[in-house]
């Protein structure tokens, strides 16, 4: 969680050197769990990043991973459960009553904190989507304990805490953040930022299966319709295999069509940084960096982003980063692999058409052969 | 109809500077905004009141420095402006924040009249963890909607509200009761010029300052560092990829996008397959 107010104080007094002892109704928390997260009978790939990432705590740890499954029994919980073993689960803990057909927090508030109360882990890992955000608040002060949102880095301390780190102050600098004396330790993670684990097609294991404790009539929010996006290109961002974005150094919103032909002669997704959402040069659902979207493509080519920390961490999981920039200081040179000191708007034009050239003739040569 | 509003001021993001030697924020003169997703919250809270008659309520908690921001709200039109300040929350991580702020509505709602709505914005920019409204809902035992594009229906008769709820893929259209908690998006409505008369009210209007002690606070210990579970443990700068970028630049009589594409090419070497497969439309 925490949106640190305090500036980081080296003096003794402050969070810092807080010490905080794990009362002894906590010590019986173990194990790490992963809430699976699935809507309209899709589980969104977040979760399996997780399963990686809860897989190399729970070996630190030497506990069990869990998944936990919510939903309407059906087809889909039981494919979840089933790709939950493939994906590292030891266990699964399973919520299936048809409360929990669609997303409603009042519902899975209530099963994820019941599990919670009962089978007590110490971590537990959400995706910081839409759904994962919305329940891991809730959840979180329901349990009065930590959470720590958007997480860039999890990790196990020699004494066996969550170490979260996430940007902070805007994207600024990075925090490490703990839950000492509560249980279970809470932390969100954006699409994206881990990576996909190696699935190995493995038996269904362990199940465990637990009643939910509210029925319809004590929900009083109810779902009137489902309206699905069209324009389902808004999802591909994050999952994109090529991505091309442009920054302020495009110098106008009209020159941001430049990103968009290059991205359009790759068959890229086109995305930007934040100041050209904040501008209304560009809709906020392509915004890439901390606040926006985290992207792990093949190629990212940056045009004209100066790589402000609050971008960086968006984009760090990319294979190869090559940046064009007017200014050879600008810290996107500190992370990209390859770098253009030019001026973006007069280049991408010339990298449209040798990309399309190469592209086309490549394709002829293999079509004649 | 009464509404509550929870703002927060920050500081204008894109502005913050880091000290290079110390790693610590340099908070001097860097000036402060409202957060700018609360202001669809707080422009979505006035359309109702235009609408269904009833006051609007801002609320912050903050240094007292913070009574800027909710003034700039009565200029907006926001008919009353509460802070709540107290050296008790100092340090406050979300679930400390979500309690102050919850006691708060509990005492703004002794006092004023208990709210139909509380509005807050998606996140704030500088701790943009989105998860404060989520507990200032839970606190008060409130239906919590998050990511709300559109109040698209409204009956305080009928104590019933119809919210569109961005979700994953799509939009949940969700009916629910009051009270409860809405979360606005951005980008979903534009504040609006504050009038000339809101701004003279606003110079004078009294902005109500609580302490902890005021607001109704039994437990310090639920606030600030101590009502905390979360430890700030190290705040440090990424460091720096062992090895900068290569630069390419153009070769004798050659073309600098060629260079570059053969670069990017000897470097992913499957890439240029699928590409043009894609290209070729695959």
């Amino acid at each position: 969680m925490s949106e640190p107010k305090t500036p980081p104080a080296p003096a003794a007094g402050g969070r810092a050197s807080t010490k905080k002892e794990l009362p002894e109704h906590f010590k019986a928390y173990k194990h790490v769990w992963v809430y699976i997260e699935q809507e309209r009978g899709q589980v969104h790939p977040v979760s399996w990043e997780l399963m990686g990432e809860g897989r190399k705590l729970a070996d630190k740890l030497g506990v069990e991973l869990g998944a936990v499954v919510l939903g309407a029994e059906g087809e889909t919980v039981r494919g979840a459960v089933a790709e939950a073993f493939c994906y590292g689960a030891d266990i699964a803990y399973v919520v299936a009553d048809p409360v929990l057909t669609d997303y409603r927090n009042e519902a899975y508030t209530s099963a994820m904190t019941d599990l919670v109360n009962t089978y007590k882990p110490e971590i537990l890992l959400l995706g910081a989507t839409t759904l994962g955000r919305d329940l891991a608040g809730a959840v979180a002060t329901t349990l009065l304990t930590g959470l720590t949102a958007d997480s860039t880095e999890l990790d196990v301390d020699t004494d066996g805490s969550l170490a979260a780190t996430r940007p902070t102050f805007g994207g600024s600098l990075l925090c490490t953040i703990y839950t000492l004396n509560y249980r279970p330790q809470m932390a969100t993670v954006r699409p994206r930022v881990m990576s996909m684990p190696i699935r190995v097609e493995k038996p269904v294991g362990r199940v465990i299966e637990h009643k939910l404790g509210v029925a319809e009539d004590d929900i009083i929010t109810k779902i009137l319709s489902f309206l699905p996006d069209r324009d389902s290109n808004k999802a591909n961002l994050a999952y994109a295999d090529v991505v091309v974005a442009g920054g302020m150094g495009l110098g106008s919103p009209e020159n941001f069509q430049l990103v968009k032909n290059l991205a359009a002669a790759m068959g890229a997704e086109f995305g930007c940084s934040r100041p050209l959402v904040q501008k209304g040069w560009v809709s906020s659902d392509r915004q890439i960096g901390q606040t926006g979207k985290t992207i792990r493509p093949r190629l990212y080519i940056a045009a004209g982003i100066s790589g402000a920390i609050q971008h960086r961490v968006g984009v760090e999981g990319a294979d190869l980063i090559v940046a064009i920039n007017t200014d050879k200081n600008a810290p996107i040179f500190d992370f990209a692999h390859v770098g253009i000191v030019t001026d973006a708007v007069r280049f991408l034009p010339m990298l449209t058409e040798a990309f399309s050239k190469r592209l086309s003739a490549h394709s002829r040569d293999k079509l004649a052969s | 109809m009464h509404i509550v509003v929870c703002i927060k001021q920050v500081p204008d993001s894109a502005q913050i500077r880091v000290h290079p030697v110390t790693n610590t924020i340099m908070r001097q003169g860097v000036p402060t905004i409202i957060n700018p997703y609360d202001l669809f919250a707080l422009e979505e809270a006035m359309r109702l009141r235009d609408k269904f008659g009833g006051e609007v309520t801002v609320l912050t908690m903050g240094p007292p420095s913070a009574e800027d921001s909710l003034r700039k709200a009565l200029t907006f039109g926001a008919d009353r402006a509460v802070l709540l300040t107290d050296r008790f929350f100092a340090g406050s991580d979300t679930l400390a924040t979500s309690f102050a702020l919850a006691t708060a509505i509990t005492k703004i709602g002794e006092t004023y009249g208990v709210p139909d709505l509380v509005f807050t914005g998606k996140q704030t920019i500088d701790g943009d963890t989105a998860q404060v409204g989520p507990g200032i809902a839970k606190r008060l035992g409130l239906i919590q909607v998050t990511y709300v594009a559109k109040v698209a229906d409204f009956d305080p008769a009928g104590r019933t509200i119809t919210l569109e709820r961005r979700a994953e893929g799509g939009t949940q259209v969700l009916k629910s009761k009051l009270p409860c908690l809405v979360a606005m998006l951005e980008a979903t409505n534009e504040i609006r010029r504050g009038s000339m008369e809101n701004a003279l009210r606003a110079a004078r209007a009294e902005v109500v300052k609580w302490s902890a002690k005021d607001a109704g606070v039994q437990d310090m210990s639920k606030c600030g560092l101590k009502g905390s579970p979360t430890i700030v443990k190290r705040v440090f700068a990424p460091s720096a990829r062992a090895e900068k970028a290569k630069f390419i630049e153009a070769p004798e009589g050659g073309n600098l996008a060629e260079a570059l594409i053969a670069e990017v090419f000897a470097r992913q070497p499957n890439l240029e397959a699928d590409l043009t497969a894609l290209a070729r439309g695959f």
